[in-house]
C-alpha cells in the first residue's frame, strides 16, 4: 500500500510538473537547465529515480527542501506539533458538544432541544469551513476584538481555528450519536436494565451510550487520521504553522520534495491511526475480535 | 430537522431556484459581472447607509456588482458540482461493476488503488495535481472526479457481489444472458437507487471543495466570478466591507443545505433497506 502511494506521489510531483522548468528563471539557457537537472538527479530514467526515491523514504530521507535548504523531513516534523495541537483541540470540541447534544436529542425526540440540535447539525454540515473561518474572524476578531485571528500562541490563539475546523465534525457527531442512541435505546437490554430498576441516567449513560459509541468512534477516528495530514484551509486562513499550510506554500513555490514528504507522512499517519481505531473497537466492544 | 425533512419541496425548491438562476443568468442580472467601475468601489448593500438600490448587495473592491457576480458564480459552482459528480460516478461505477463482476486479479487491482487513494490526503493531492495540470475549471472537475470515484467503486462492487447471489441472476444466466447484458440490464438497475442517493449527497460536497480550491486561488481563475474566489477577495476586505465575504458563503451554505436535505429524503424514499432511518437523523 505504501509502495503504491509513493508511486502516485512520485508521478504527480515529478512527471506532471517539471521542477526544473519551474525553478529556473525564464531567461536561463538550455545548458543551465541541464546542469540543474543533473544536480537534482532528474536526468536519470524514471524507474531509477523512483527506486532511489523509495530507498531514501524508507530511511526517512526526502531530500533537501529546495527553498529552505534543510531536509524536507525536518520541516514536516517541525510543523507537525502545531497540526496535532489543532486537530486534538477540534476533536475535543466536536465530542464535547456533539456527544451531549446527540444524547439529549435521542432521549427526548422531537423536543425543542432535539429540533435545535438537529438544525445546528444540518447547518454545520452545510457551512464550508473557509466561510466559517472568515466569519469567525469578522465577528470575534474584527467586530468584538475578543480573540487573536492569526498565528499560534497561547490557548486563545487555538479557539477560532479549532472551532472552525471542528464544526463540520461536531455536526456529524451530533447526528451520528442521535441516530445510534435512538437505535440502542429501543433494544431489549435497555428495557431490561430499566425493568431491573436502574435509574434512567445510568441506563442512558452506561448501558446505551457505550453501545452507541461505535459508529461515532469509527467516524472520529477517520476524521482524526485525515486531519493529522494537515487542515489545509483552516491553517491557511488563520496562518496556523502546521503541515497543511507548509504543503500549500511548498506547492505554490514548487518545492516538490516538501510536498512529497507531507503527502507520504500524512498517508502513513492515516493508515496507522486507522489501525489503532480498529484495536480500540475491541476495547469498547469485546464482541469484536481481531484474529 | 423533522419539519425540514418532511419538506423535500423546500430543499428541492432551493436547488431548482439556484439552477434556474444559473441558467438564466444574463436575463436576471442588471450588471456585467466583470465590468469594473472604479468610481463606486466597496459600496455596502442597498439597505445600509451609503448603499444604492442599483447595487442591491453592494460592490466589490473593483466596483463590480456583487449580486451579478453571485448569479454568474452559481454557474461555476453548480456546473463543477454536476460534472465532477457525473464523471466520478461514471468512472467509479464502471470500475466497481468490473471489479464485482469479473473478480480475480482485476478486482484486487481496482480495489487496492481505491484503498490507496482513500488513504491519501485529498485536499493536498488535489492542490498538487492542479498545480501540475494548471488551474482551470476543467482541471478542478477532473481532480474532484478522481477524488470521489473510489467511493462509488467500493459501493457498487459491494452491491454487485450481493446482487450476484440472487436467484434472478442465476435465472438470467441459465437463460443464456451475455455478461455485458447481464451487467447493464440486470445488475445496474438494481443498484441505481443507491448510486443516485450517493451522487446527490456528493454534489454538495463537491460544491464545498470547488469553493475551497477557488478560495485558495487554484480553482476557477479570475475574472470568471466564482463563490470561492469572491470569498477569498472578501477575506482581504473583511475589516472594511463585511458583505463581500458573507453573501457568497451564504449561497454555498444554502445550496449544500438544500442538497443534503434533499439527499436524505431521497435516501429514505428510494432505499427500502434504510426506511426506518426516516425516524432518525
Amino acid at each position: 500500500m505504501i509502495v503504491g502511494i509513493t508511486i502516485i506521489v512520485f508521478l504527480i510531483t515529478n512527471v506532471l510538473g517539471d521542477p526544473v522548468a519551474l525553478l529556473l528563471d525564464p531567461l536561463a539557457t538550455r545548458e543551465e537547465a541541464d546542469i540543474l537537472r543533473k544536480e537534482l538527479g532528474l536526468d536519470r530514467p524514471f524507474h531509477i529515480q523512483y527506486l532511489a526515491f523509495f530507498g531514501n523514504i524508507l530511511r526517512g530521507d526526502f531530500g533537501e527542501s529546495l527553498h529552505a535548504r534543510v531536509p524536507a523531513m525536518d520541516l514536516v516534523l517541525q510543523h507537525l506539533p502545531a497540526t496535532i495541537e489543532l486537530t486534538v483541540a477540534s476533536i475535543v470540541f466536536m465530542l464535547f458538544v456533539g456527544l451531549p447534544v446527540g444524547t439529549l436529542s435521542a432521549t427526548r425526540p422531537l423536543s425543542l432541544i432535539d429540533r435545535a440540535g438537529q438544525m445546528i447539525a444540518l447547518v454545520g454540515q452545510a457551512a464550508p469551513n473557509y466561510w466559517l473561518g472568515v466569519m469567525a474572524i469578522l465577528v470575534f476578531g474584527v467586530q468584538l476584538k475578543m480573540l487573536p485571528i492569526s498565528g499560534r500562541g497561547g490557548l486563545e490563539h487555538l479557539v477560532l481555528p479549532a472551532l472552525t475546523l471542528g464544526t463540520f465534525g461536531m455536526a456529524a457527531v451530533t447526528r451520528l450519536t442521535r441516530s445510534a442512541m435512538l437505535d440502542v435505546l429501543g433494544k431489549e437490554y435497555v428495557s431490561a436494565a430499566r425493568t431491573r430498576g436502574f435509574p434512567e441516567q445510568i441506563v442512558v449513560l452506561k448501558h446505551a451510550l457505550r453501545n452507541a459509541l461505535i459508529p461515532v468512534v469509527t467516524y472520529v477516528g477517520q476524521l482524526f487520521a485525515t486531519l493529522l495530514g494537515g487542515a489545509v484551509i483552516t491553517e491557511t486562513i488563520f496562518a496556523w504553522p502546521g503541515v497543511g499550510r507548509l504543503a500549500v506554500q511548498a506547492i505554490s513555490s514548487n518545492d516538490f520534495r516538501v510536498v512529497q514528504a507531507v503527502v507520504v507522512v500524512a498517508s502513513v499517519i492515516f493508515i496507522v491511526v486507522n489501525l489503532l481505531v480498529e484495536i480500540f473497537y475491541s476495547w469498547i466492544d469485546p464482541r469484536i475480535s481481531h484474529n | 430537522m423533522g419539519a425540514l425533512r418532511k419538506l423535500p419541496i423546500l430543499s428541492g425548491g432551493i436547488l431548482l431556484l439556484f439552477s434556474l438562476t444559473a441558467i438564466s443568468a444574463p436575463f436576471v442580472t442588471s450588471h456585467d459581472p466583470i465590468r469594473q467601475d472604479l468610481a463606486s468601489t466597496l459600496l455596502p448593500p442597498a439597505w445600509e447607509e451609503g448603499g444604492v438600490w442599483d447595487h442591491l448587495l453592494g460592490t466589490d473592491s473593483l466596483g463590480r456588482d456583487v449580486l451579478s457576480r453571485m448569479v454568474y458564480g452559481s454557474r461555476v459552482s453548480l456546473s463543477v458540482g454536476f460534472f465532477s459528480v457525473f464523471l466520478g460516478l461514471a468512472f467509479g461505477t464502471l470500475l466497481g461493476l468490473l471489479a464485482g463482476f469479473v473478480g480475480g486479479w482485476l478486482e484486487t487491482l481496482i480495489m487496492r488503488i481505491a484503498d490507496m487513494q482513500l488513504a491519501m490526503p485529498f485536499m493536498l493531492m488535489a492542490i498538487a495535481a492542479i498545480g501540475a495540470f494548471g488551474p482551470s475549471m476543467m482541471s478542478v472537475v477532473i481532480v474532484l472526479a478522481l477524488g470521489i470515484w473510489p467511493g462509488y467503486a467500493r459501493m457498487v462492487r459491494g452491491e454487485v457481489l450481493s446482487v450476484k447471489q440472487s436467484e434472478f441472476i442465476d435465472a438470467a444466466l441459465v437463460a443464456g444472458c451475455r455478461p455485458l447484458r447481464l451487467m447493464l440490464r440486470h445488475i445496474l438497475p438494481n443498484i441505481l437507487n443507491t448510486i443516485v442517493v450517493m451522487a446527490t449527497l456528493n454534489f454538495g460536497m463537491m460544491i464545498i471543495f470547488e469553493g475551497g480550491l477557488s478560495f485558495l486561488g487554484i480553482g476557477v481563475q479570475p475574472p470568471t466570478p466564482s463563490w470561492g474566489g469572491m470569498l477569498a477577495d472578501g477575506r482581504a476586505y473583511v475589516t472594511v466591507a463585511w458583505h463581500l465575504a458573507v453573501f457568497p458563503g451564504l449561497a454555498i451554505m444554502l445550496v449544500v443545505l438544500g442538497t443534503n436535505v434533499f439527499g436524505d429524503w431521497l435516501r429514505d424514499v428510494l432505499d427500502p433497506k434504510r426506511k426506518i432511518s426516516s425516524l432518525r437523523g
